[in-house]
């Protein structure tokens, strides 16, 4: 018996006959969750495509177990593979537990009646993911998510070893994202089962995949744990970002910094700076910030907002030098916020800077002091 | 079905009673349509220029005795025609609900598609060719040639629906082939010359008069083998109800599918329209009665109730078609078309609404 639930060797996906992206190999253990991203157009949903027989391989060989995919028949694959489409579904006059009863096709004999066992097991299913209660609705009465809920239960009950998603979260609003994705780790738990998706979602795929896979150009470009895959520089790369920045730490997006010398110089600290720092981006107004640790959260957003940023090593008292570059940057600016009424060793010179603002004759606001 | 119906009420009682509820609902839709079917057939017989009673009616078919008059009409007239439009009605309906299922159209079906009307044009080559030879167009003939029509229609279709991907522009290209199918049969009509082209003329406007025992038994004959055939892929066409996508995940095998549901609802329709020539909308408007009547799309359900309801439609259009007015017969078409039309409008409106 083989380790994986499915690999592959040396695939080349495209259409048509042209490969679009070639030597992919993916291989999947029980319980595993493998998600590919990349820029919308790298192939993504053509890997997966290829991987659920919808289009056939350029080149290369998909393996399901020990078996060759291509080799088995449609009710063999379907017993072991199932999908949940990114299309949007709209089925005539179905409840979502008919839709769900679809799941148990390739156990059913020619007039697909179902048995009992059949209904148990679509019954289990809706409730792993919490679709029990509105199952004799109709399917296009539901909301997005409940339908994307009511999809994944439908592959869960045709018990496959892999379950292949496609974009599953893109229509969904942030709850019900969060919602589709735990239901999903938990059915994984669970069940033990494989899951192999697509996200667009980054902050998302960095916390529910165990590992990654990294889509762009001609080729997969990376493979590994999503610790290795989500620095900065590399998703900036991946995507081709040139406005604005992706953050590792926080998982989020930030504008881009406003353009100009700084005219507003922003003492922070704490975590307080961050607000500030995004209202006069939007603002558009260029600003500099300082003097933050390296560790401090407020560093992670002024490293990309600010036109510049005077930063410290983490857990040392700001340096006479740092303070002197401080105060030349500040001198220049036309207003300084202060953010923070927290004064400790570490930033006593942050309390030196606002006396020198004052001597300077420029005005200091408070801001979101406690 | 029993078995279903027990294993769903489970203890917690409500969803029992609901269960309960839907087979309740699909007894009575399928009582209402044959105990409509039995009312019809009845009252098809008893009614024309000459009005037979109901008793009498009793006595001809069961007994095989009454009067000579009477007798004739009923087993040589009326009884042909109203298995026809019951045989054919059912077929239409059925084929259309086929053709929905592969465009993923409601508003698709054989008189729409053009695929009718591509029928009607050869066979209408076919029975003038013969009338020249002074030959005897048999059924089989009329059969195979209404088959290649549907093809020759289909093929276009299939052509155009590679192209579009949007459900009202297939259909318009669905009528532009059927107008122009229809443009050539009447001017081949036009220009032949004989005494029989009157017939020929009515059958081309969709008629079940002048319908034969020998029509019958064979049409019989190719509708039921159709109909066994789709009842048995009810499973597939419950699959691919979810989208090519989902119904090949579940092991579908698409091609072959495909191809069997071109096949059997060209020949369905095809044997429409060999003896009954083009029947406008009941491939659109039944299937969508039948499925609101019984709230569900599952095929097996459908399938058998939209063979009943296609048949109910056809036997009350062909009493009004031939009573209404009488002596002077309507075309089927023209009172399938008064009762069909608004159902499909209201299906485009609803459609529109739920896109929207």
């Amino acid at each position: 018996m083989s380790e994986y639930v499915v690999r592959t060797k040396q695939m080349e996906v495209g259409y048509d006959g042209k490969p679009l992206i070639r030597n992919i190999e993916i291989s999947l253990k029980p319980g595993e969750i493998l998600t590919l991203i990349g820029p919308n157009g790298a192939g993504k949903s053509t890997i997966l495509k290829s991987m659920t027989r919808q289009l056939k391989l350029i080149g290369g060989t998909v393996y399901l177990g020990n078996d060759i995919m291509s080799r088995m028949s449609g009710n063999e694959v379907a017993r072991k593979l199932s999908v949940v489409m990114t299309e949007r579904l709209r089925p005539e006059m179905m409840t979502c537990e008919d839709v769900v009863s679809t799941g148990r096709y390739p156990y059913t004999g020619t007039l697909g009646i179902l048995t009992k066992e059949d209904r148990n097991k679509v019954r289990e299913a809706m409730e792993l993911v919490h679709t029990l209660e509105f199952k004799d609705r109709d399917f296009t009465a539901v909301s997005d998510g409940q339908r994307q809920r009511v999809l994944l239960a439908r592959a869960i009950c045709q018990e496959p070893e892999i379950i292949v998603l496609d974009e599953p979260a893109s229509f969904l609003d942030i709850r019900h994202k969060l919602e589709l994705l735990s239901v999903l780790k938990n059915m994984v738990l669970q069940k033990n089962t494989a899951v192999l998706m697509s996200l667009h979602e980054l902050d998302l795929a960095q916390k529910v995949s165990d590992r990654v896979i990294c889509v762009h150009g001609d080729k997969i470009e990376k493979y590994g744990e999503p610790e290795e895959i989500f620095s900065s520089e590399y998703i900036h790369e991946l995507y081709g970002i040139t406005t604005g920045s992706y953050n590792e730490l926080f998982g989020c997006l930030e504008m881009q910094r406003p353009s100009g010398d700084p005219r507003v110089f922003v003492i922070g600290g704490n975590g307080k700076g961050i607000p500030v720092y995004r209202k006069l981006q939007r603002a558009g107004i260029p600003f500099a910030a300082g003097v933050l640790h390296r560790n401090d959260m407020d560093y992670e957003v002024a490293k990309v907002l600010a036109s510049a940023v005077i930063p410290e090593e983490p857990f040392s008292p700001v340096s006479r030098e740092n303070y002197e570059k401080a105060k030349l940057a500040m001198l220049s600016c036309e207003k300084v916020i202060c953010c923070t009424d927290i004064f400790g060793p570490g930033n006593y010179k942050n309390r030196d800077l606002l006396t020198d603002a004052e001597k300077a004759g420029i005005p200091v606001v408070y801001s979101g002091q406690t | 079905m029993d078995r279903k119906t027990e294993s769903v009420s489970r203890p917690d009682g409500k969803k029992g009673v609901r269960a309960g509820r839907i087979y309740i609902r699909y007894a009575a839709a399928f009582g209402i349509l044959t105990g409509l079917l039995l009312i019809l057939t009845v009252w098809n017989i008893n009614s024309g220029s000459i009005h037979i009673s109901v008793r009498d009616i009793l006595q001809i078919l069961f007994q095989r005795q009454g009067e000579d008059a009477a007798y004739n009409i009923v087993w040589e007239i009326r009884l042909p025609r109203i298995l026809a439009a019951l045989i054919l009605g059912g077929a239409l309906s059925v084929s259309g609900f086929l053709l929905q299922t592969f465009f993923n159209n409601p508003i698709a079906g054989p008189f729409v598609l053009g695929i009718s009307s591509g029928a009607k044009l050869i066979v209408s080559l076919v029975m003038i060719y013969m009338l020249e030879k002074a030959a005897v167009a048999t059924s089989g003939h009329l059969i195979i040639a209404a088959f290649f029509g549907s093809m020759i229609s289909m093929g276009f279709v299939l052509v155009i629906a590679r192209k579009v991907r949007n459900m009202s522009m297939l259909v318009i290209s669905g009528i532009m082939i059927g107008y122009i199918c229809s443009a050539v049969t009447d001017f081949v009509i036009t220009f032949a010359d004989d005494s029989n082209i009157v017939n020929l003329h009515n059958w081309s406007m969709g008629s079940f008069s002048g319908i034969s025992w020998d029509n019958v038994y064979l049409a019989a004959v190719v509708v039921l083998i159709c109909m066994i055939l789709t009842f048995l892929m009810s499973k597939p066409i419950s699959a691919y109800q979810l989208g090519e996508a989902y119904a090949q995940n579940m092991g579908v095998n698409i091609r072959a599918f495909r191809v069997s549901l071109i096949l059997l609802s060209s020949i369905l329709s095809a044997c429409v329209t060999a003896f009954a020539g083009p029947i406008s909308f009941v491939g659109i408007a039944v299937p969508h009665l039948v499925k609101s009547l019984l709230k569900t799309a599952k095929p097996i359900l459908v399938i058998p109730g939209c063979f009943l309801g296609g048949a109910v439609f056809c036997l009350l259009c062909d009493l009004i078609a031939r009573t209404v007015f009488a002596p002077t017969e309507l075309s089927i078409s023209s009172v399938t078309a008064v009762f069909g039309a608004p159902v499909v409008i209201y299906i485009m409106i609803r459609r529109k609404r739920l896109m929207g």
